[in-house]
């Protein structure tokens, strides 16, 4: 057996990667701290001064701080509830994993439909004699409106993604465990939290990585729902690229992006270790 | 036992069991309803006649008229984005699964220095924002003729899907046990002969399901279409550029164009969530 | 003639070495058996000849071919897995005919192999089945029929009944002797099971830790064990070995008698626990446990504080505490040099 074969079958994958992906990060890490061609910070300061910084800054951490934990809560509910099912599992991991599939633009879309004046909303609550006339919730008067609106869209779009992985977790826990467990007296919420959770580290740690880059890059939700009126670091990022036409700038957005997605991953990495002999 | 038995049982674990079962019930209808109900405002909105979608207050029965679909179809730009989408997705799909499969047959089958290395390279792209990618991306395509056009933007979708397609192909041909091939061995093949005959007709569904996923992640992705693409827009590009100007009920439809795929094609794929989804606890 | 000659065989895993500069030759049409513990060498050396293992050094060749250069598919051999490796996507009618189409046979001749060597396996009912839909045992007969629809001058097992239930592992047994012996094959046969090894064999190759240690007809390595290991792994009970003090000459004292033996500065004795019978003189045992096994008792007991165990008649009940005299018959005794480990 030649022993170059598992290279040469590894080498388009790797020249792709190295092209558009290697490649591409050096090339924004560069182009953040030049201008003009020589090394400057002006990007950067530019960046930070300009008004909308702070608010897109702290808009996506609040975001994600607040998406994040309803996520995993929900997430564990519905992969717990598909795990103990028996009958319909297929049926309701199908239904549950929906989302899954659904891009962000359409998400923030369907969500339009339920919060725009003409909306769902507003005819349910005005059927219910709750209001007279329609309200203008998505407007720049009601900014927290806007939050809950995306903030429900993206939990709405993005739960399924960590529901499979956590399914696909706690598939590979032994059944034995729990029932270990029970015998030695647990109760149901018991063994949940000392015989499931720690032996879903690792899934845990997947799917909260997986899903804070996710929410680090939220974007066309936002955007279909708030407009301009909600910035968040991915909509600024793409403002400074295409309507100033300053590259300078979206790199160093972009940097920031990747700067607290490494943080992040690191903190949640550290959090959730789990020594390779404690694993199943 | 005796009737008399019964009635002298407590009843009280009987009744909390039911109880118990009866929060279950309805937790889970509440979890349905909370991932079905959104989908099926869209699509009322979708299949309501403009007027209707702009009309207060809103039914949520829809009316089952056309016109919102057909002036959607029918507006300047949405089919040739339709296309667009469809074919920068197949292309993102043939260069995922063709520069994936063959890594993540590597992957499960040999042993050999370097192979750590790049399982990293592979699992660090999960680590960092990809449609940021798009940004040097766009100066590079000028300078290759590259811009705005389909194959470009493919190429930087492949590079969301490919650490998928390495990752799901990995644990596809994990699951395939060594001794088939080598039986094929014995048996008279090539190694090239042995993937064919017996390796690849048994990982056909999975590879199949994998492709399909890369097309989603390249049907659903915005941010690097929009930045990439300024005359040949995608679906999911057009709709973003227009969200300012277009009105409501051209949203909605367009909405339901993106949505009506993606559950059919997580529909075709459901048997291969896990297989896709688990291996990210390796 | 498919002659198989090992010639200095070694295989390396990084630093772990699996085999031991390895020579073993097997005649034309001998049924050979690789018997060893787990981890002994012997999958590794089947392995190799199968050229699924490459060797880090040594020959292999099959008649008058070299074949450690060659990929499998050229080295003129079948093999049957462990698992069977019964191809899922393939019915069993395609899965016997796959090395056949392999080697584009016209198909009136596939399917003259094919039903022959099925009516030979007793699958020929189930050659439109899947392999889902087959028993453990089915699949094992479609592994071997695959292999023997080849005709190849060589067919390797790899613990071929290792899967399956004790019972269906007899039978099976049984039927691949009758099957094997009917062919022309050179046969070699991985197991780590002794009574396999000793039913099935004409020559047994004992391996421990990357070694051949004895290759011998069944009944050879059974009472003449080259080397103390084999005699601690073939037997069960196993062998039973006492410490010996020289008393003289060619004499040598165990557990307080004497016993001629080998002319050597240290020996150890060492006797089955079945050619042990009861009498006023022999070496006194003091019981421990008995457990009786229907045909005969089994008694494990201690002489002269080493642990000893006899196979004696089940009439007689000893309990525990008891001492018995066991006197060893004087033919079956062996003796081994405590150094080497090798017999005397």
């Amino acid at each position: 057996m030649p022993r170059a074969l598992p290279y040469l079958l590894l080498l388009p994958a790797t020249l792709f990667l190295v092209v558009f992906f290697l490649y591409p990060f050096v090339n924004v890490a560069w182009d953040s701290v030049t201008r003009g061609g020589e090394m400057t910070l002006a990007n950067y300061q530019r960046m930070a001064s300009h008004w909308k910084f702070p608010t897109a800054f702290w808009n996506t951490l609040l975001l994600a701080g607040i998406v994040v934990p309803i996520q995993l809560a929900m997430a564990l509910t519905m992969a717990s509830i598909v795990t103990k099912l028996q009958k319909g599992r297929s049926t309701l991991l199908y239904i549950f994993a929906i989302p899954l599939g659904i891009s962000d633009l359409a998400a923030g879309l369907i969500w339009l439909a339920i919060f725009e004046q003409s909306g769902f909303l507003n005819s349910m609550l005005y059927g219910l004699g709750v209001i007279e006339r329609p309200i203008l919730f998505l407007s720049y008067q009601n900014t927290w409106v806007i939050l809950l609106a995306i903030v429900l869209a993206e939990v709405w779009r993005a739960t399924a993604i960590m529901m499979v992985i956590l399914v696909a977790g706690m598939g590979l826990i032994p059944k034995e465990y729990g029932e270990a467990a029970e015998v030695f007296g647990a109760s149901r919420w018991q063994r949940f939290t000392r015989v499931t959770l720690p032996m879903l580290k690792p899934s845990l740690q997947t799917a909260l990585i997986l899903r804070v880059i996710l929410a680090f890059e939220v974007f066309a939700v936002v955007v279909a729902l708030g407009g301009t009126q909600f910035p968040v670091l991915m909509s600024e990022t793409y403002q400074w690229q295409f309507t100033m036409q300053d590259r300078g700038v979206a790199a160093a957005y972009a940097m920031v992006i990747l700067g607290i997605s490494v943080a992040f991953t690191l903190v949640i990495l550290r959090l959730l270790h789990v020594p390779k002999e404690a694993r199943i | 036992m005796t009737e008399a038995g019964t009635q002298d049982a407590p009843p009280a674990p009987d009744r909390v069991r039911r109880s118990g079962r009866w929060v279950f019930v309805t937790g889970v209808g509440l979890l349905v309803a909370w991932v079905l109900v959104p989908i099926w405002l869209l699509l009322a909105n979708a299949l309501s006649a403009p007027a209707e979608v702009t009309a207060f207050p809103r039914s949520i029965i829809p009316s089952f008229d056309t016109a919102s679909l057909e002036f959607f179809f029918g507006f300047r730009g949405v089919l040739d984005a339709l296309w667009n989408s469809i074919q920068v997705a197949s292309v993102t799909m043939i260069v995922a699964i063709g520069l994936g499969a063959p890594a993540g047959y590597a992957l499960s089958r040999f042993d050999f220095p370097g192979k750590e290395a790049f399982r990293f390279l592979v699992i660090m792209t999960r680590a960092f924002p990809l449609p940021l990618l798009a940004l040097p991306l766009a100066v590079m395509f000028i300078r290759t003729g590259l811009d705005d056009t389909i194959l470009g933007l493919a190429l930087v979708h492949a590079t969301l899907a490919l650490p998928f397609a390495v990752l799901i192909t990995f644990s596809l041909f994990s699951g395939i046990p060594v001794e088939l091939e080598e039986a094929a061995w014995t048996l008279g093949c090539t190694r090239l002969q042995a993937v064919i005959k017996v390796v690849l007709p048994l990982a056909a569904p999975g590879i199949a399901a994998s492709a399909v996923f890369a097309f989603v992640i390249s049907w659903n992705e915005v941010f690097a279409a929009a930045v990439l693409t300024i005359e040949n827009r995608t679906l999911t590009a057009f709709l973003l550029q227009s969200l300012d100007v277009s009105p409501l009920h051209l949203k909605f439809a367009g909405g339901a164009a993106l949505v009506i795929p993606a559950l059919l094609f997580i529909f075709a794929v459901r048997k291969y969530l896990f297989a896709m989804w688990g291996i990210a606890n390796r | 003639m498919a002659e198989i000659r090992i010639k200095g065989v070694a295989k390396d895993f990084g630093t772990f070495t699996a085999l031991h500069d390895v020579d073993l030759t097997i005649a034309d049409r001998e049924f050979m058996v690789l018997l060893g513990a787990s981890g002994c060498g012997k999958t590794t050396l089947l392995r190799i000849i199968a050229g699924l293992e490459t060797a880090t050094k040594g020959e292999v060749w099959i008649g008058d071919r070299r074949v450690d250069q060659l990929p499998p598919r050229e080295r003129g051999i079948a093999m049957v897995f462990q698992n069977y490796a019964v191809f899922p996507h393939l019915t069993v009618f395609e899965n016997i005919a796959f090395g056949l189409r392999m080697k584009r046979m016209p198909q009136a001749e596939v399917t003259r192999r094919v039903t022959r060597t099925a009516e030979l396996m007793h699958i020929e009912q189930l050659l439109k089945r899947y392999s889902g839909q087959l028993s453990g045992g089915q699949r094992q007969r479609v592994a071997v029929a695959r292999a023997l629809a080849m005709e190849p001058e060589v067919i390797l097992m790899d613990e071929p009944l290792s899967n399956l239930d004790a019972l269906l592992r007899l039978e099976m047994r049984a039927e691949l002797k009758g099957v094997l012996a009917g062919s022309n094959t050179t046969t070699i046969y991985v197991t780590h099971d002794q009574v396999e090894a000793m039913s099935l064999a004409d020559r047994i190759s004992v391996m421990n830790g990357g070694k051949i240690v004895q290759a011998a007809g069944p009944v050879e390595v059974y009472r003449n064990p080259a080397a103390r290991f084999v005699g601690s792994f073939i037997g069960n009970p196993p062998m039973n070995f006492l410490s010996a003090s020289p008393a003289g000459a060619g004499q040598w004292q165990v557990g307080g008698q004497v016993f001629a033996g080998p002319e050597a500065p240290a020996a150890e004795f060492a006797i089955r626990p079945e050619d042990l019978h009861p009498s006023d003189t022999g070496l006194p045992a003091e019981v421990r446990v008995v457990e009786p096994l229907g045909p005969h008792t089994l008694v494990t007991a201690t002489v002269a504080g080493q642990p000893f165990r006899a196979v004696i008649d089940s009439t007689l009940v000893p309990r525990p505490g008891d001492v018995l005299h066991l006197a060893p018959m004087a033919d079956r005794i062996r003796w081994f040099n405590p150094e080497t480990q090798k017999a005397l």
